[in-house]
């Protein structure tokens, strides 16, 4: 067994792509359901729509790289309006209902074959961020930190991603703590009671669902930018569960939850498959108890067990937001 | 009995239901609410006057907070008009109303358990250029007016007795305390007429005088106030005219002296039934 083999690979997904594109997506998740109380879903659709949104402008109409991102972002704002438009008038459940039927609406239309020629079907779009490469100013070498190697590609997406995060986070900081944000926060608290004081709670839901939206939108498309690919199977319903699990760990309503929460989520993922690989292989100790094959499903026990004794023991999260029962 | 400008204006009014005032604040034109079979709201016609306080009582049941939520824009009416200030307000949101003057408390008070007792009083500041998305994001464009609002806020909150508590969270006060922030924060609106449900409901008697107090006072500062109360003690002490409800509909108005002696109200409280008990017979 090599542990710091163990800890090395869950330091290298704690700062990988999927863990700034979870981080993103969560800031977003958090300004839905920590600050404001909706209970978002369907985050994943909003990935969806600013990959989709991007890879098709620039695929299918041939737009440069930077308008197809401008395209994804402003497909995010347009699903923002559209779910939030109709469903937050509703009562809350609501807008759980639709977000989750929206996402897999999304990922089962672009995945069909009927939309192939636009959406590519099953196989997705690939591709059509390779000008995000060729403005790369990273000189061409092997980079590394902390043992971890990475390439002048990697490292440039890795660049870009957490400055997005530190963006991300500097902007709903400021948002939050301004009276803005008090608003959102007397929403989750008491609607009725923001509406008596002249607040039009409706306007400010909007106004969070688009928000978080974009940062969803933003996760997408660095995910898509990374592999310079968007398949369908990005998008399922299950990885909006991952970001509320990411959420929790780290600390609902609080600023830096979400940033925290994603890596610990990626380091668990990755440090139990690692350790779970040796223990089959190399010391033959689980040898003919799991097999190669069950390590990703015995993997998101390791996440759940993790999670279940943080509920028991720390319910506020890591750094010590609201609880999880009384998020709304 | 209190004796106030407006009480006096109200001295030739006649006291029956629906009786028109010389100066109207609120004007309530055929509203009824139903909910399936039930007819909870059935008003024809009632008026608020301008700087009183007009006390709304009636058994249990008899439709006060609804016809509360209705005016208030928290529920919808099947049929009826009301205009507020001369301006119609029957079809106004919820937020809509309270931008206009007209802003209410609830029964079981509605403050923000999560946040501090400042931060409850800051939310009700009108008009704050930093409540706006991209504009929160810009703090010196709001920062004078955040600073204003505070100071006003915590010179409500000292009047209310609860500038010591400004940095709790406002779920740690008591039910009493409660009431008054719920009061001091519909003032942060700058009402013109202040909506009070049940404003005495589960205080207890020492904090029931200073809020009474505090009612008062709101009258002499020239704003109006409408409230629902039980405590017949109460409306007795505070009020300038008095609105009964039973079953829907105003069945009686008039100064509180008068009301009380009415016989279709102590009906309406106590049911026909006692007219025959000879032991009840005056």
């Amino acid at each position: 067994m090599d542990l710091a083999q163990v800890l090395t690979d869950g330091l290298r997904a704690a700062t990988g792509v999927p863990a700034i594109a979870y981080a993103l997506a969560v800031i977003g998740l958090n300004v839905h359901f920590g600050y404001t109380g909706l209970f978002n879903i369907g985050q994943i659709g909003f990935l969806a729509a600013g990959a989709y949104g991007a890879g098709i402008s620039a695929n299918l109409w041939g737009w440069p790289f930077w308008a197809a991102i401008v395209a994804g972002v402003v497909c995010a704002v347009i699903l923002g309006l559209l779910l939030g438009l109709p469903a937050l008038r509703l009562r809350a459940e609501y807008l759980a209902i639709v977000t989750i039927s929206a996402s897999e609406i999304i990922r089962i239309t672009v995945r069909s074959t009927s939309v192939e020629s636009v959406t590519g079907g099953p196989s997705g779009i690939g591709r059509w961020a390779s000008s995000f490469y060729r403005i790369n100013p990273i000189p061409e070498g092997d980079y590394g930190f902390l043992g971890i190697a990475i390439d002048q590609r990697k490292a440039w997406v890795m660049l870009v991603g957490w400055s997005l995060v530190a963006l991300a986070v500097l902007v709903t900081w400021l948002l939050v703590r301004s009276p803005w944000g008090r608003v959102l926060r007397s929403i989750r608290d008491d609607e009725d009671a923001a509406r008596s004081l002249g607040k039009n709670v409706y306007v400010f839901k909007v106004q969070s669902l688009v928000y978080g939206g974009v940062l969803g939108a933003l996760a997408g498309l660095l995910i898509a930018i990374d592999a310079n690919y968007t398949t369908p199977g990005e998008y399922q319903t299950v990885f909006t569960f991952y970001m509320y699990v990411a959420l929790i760990l780290g600390g609902i309503g609080r600023i830096l939850g979400p940033v925290v929460g994603a890596m610990l989520f990626w380091f668990l993922l990755q440090a139990s498959d690692t350790l779970l690989r040796q223990l089959i292989t190399d010391d033959s100790l689980l040898g003919g108890v799991i097999e190669q094959r069950d390590i990703g499903s015995v993997r998101l026990a390791f996440v759940g067990l993790g999670l279940m004794l943080l509920v028991i023991f720390r319910p506020q999260g890591l750094l010590g937001g609201r609880a999880p029962g009384k998020a709304r | 009995m209190s004796a106030s400008p407006a009480a006096a204006a109200l001295a030739g009014v006649a006291p029956r239901p629906g009786v028109p005032k010389p100066d109207p604040l609120l004007v309530v034109d055929g509203v009824t609410r139903t909910f399936g079979g039930l007819t909870a709201v059935d008003v024809d016609h009632v008026e608020v006057q301008r700087g009183t306080i007009t006390a709304l009582i009636g058994p249990n049941g008899a439709g006060k907070t609804t016809f509360f939520n209705l005016l208030t824009g928290f529920d919808r009416p099947q049929t009826g008009t009301w205009s507020f200030d001369g301006e119609a307000i029957h079809q106004l949101r919820a937020h809509e109303v309270a931008r206009r003057g007209m802003v209410r408390t609830f029964q079981l008070t509605k403050v923000l358990a999560d946040m501090t007792v400042l931060d409850n009083m800051l939310l009700a500041a009108q008009q704050h250029p930093g409540e706006r998305f991209f504009g929160a994001l810009l703090p010196a464009r709001w920062r004078s007016q955040e600073q204003a609002n505070e100071q006003r806020a915590r010179e409500l909150l000292d009047k209310v007795g609860l500038a010591p508590k400004a940095d709790d969270k406002a779920g740690e006060l008591s039910g009493g305390q409660r009431k008054l922030l719920e009061m001091a924060r519909a003032l942060m609106v700058e009402p013109k007429l202040v909506m009070l449900d049940e404003p005495m409901a589960g205080v207890n008697p020492a904090l029931t005088q200073s809020l009474l107090g505090h009612i008062t006072a709101l009258r002499d500062e020239g704003r109006s106030v409408l409230f629902v109360e039980h405590d017949m003690e109460v409306v007795h002490s505070i009020s300038d005219w008095v609105i009964v409800m039973a079953e829907g509909r105003v069945i009686a108005e008039g100064p509180p002296a008068h009301v009380t002696a009415d016989p279709t109200v102590v009906d309406a409280y106590l049911g026909t039934a006692h007219r025959i008990d000879p032991e009840l017979e005056p």
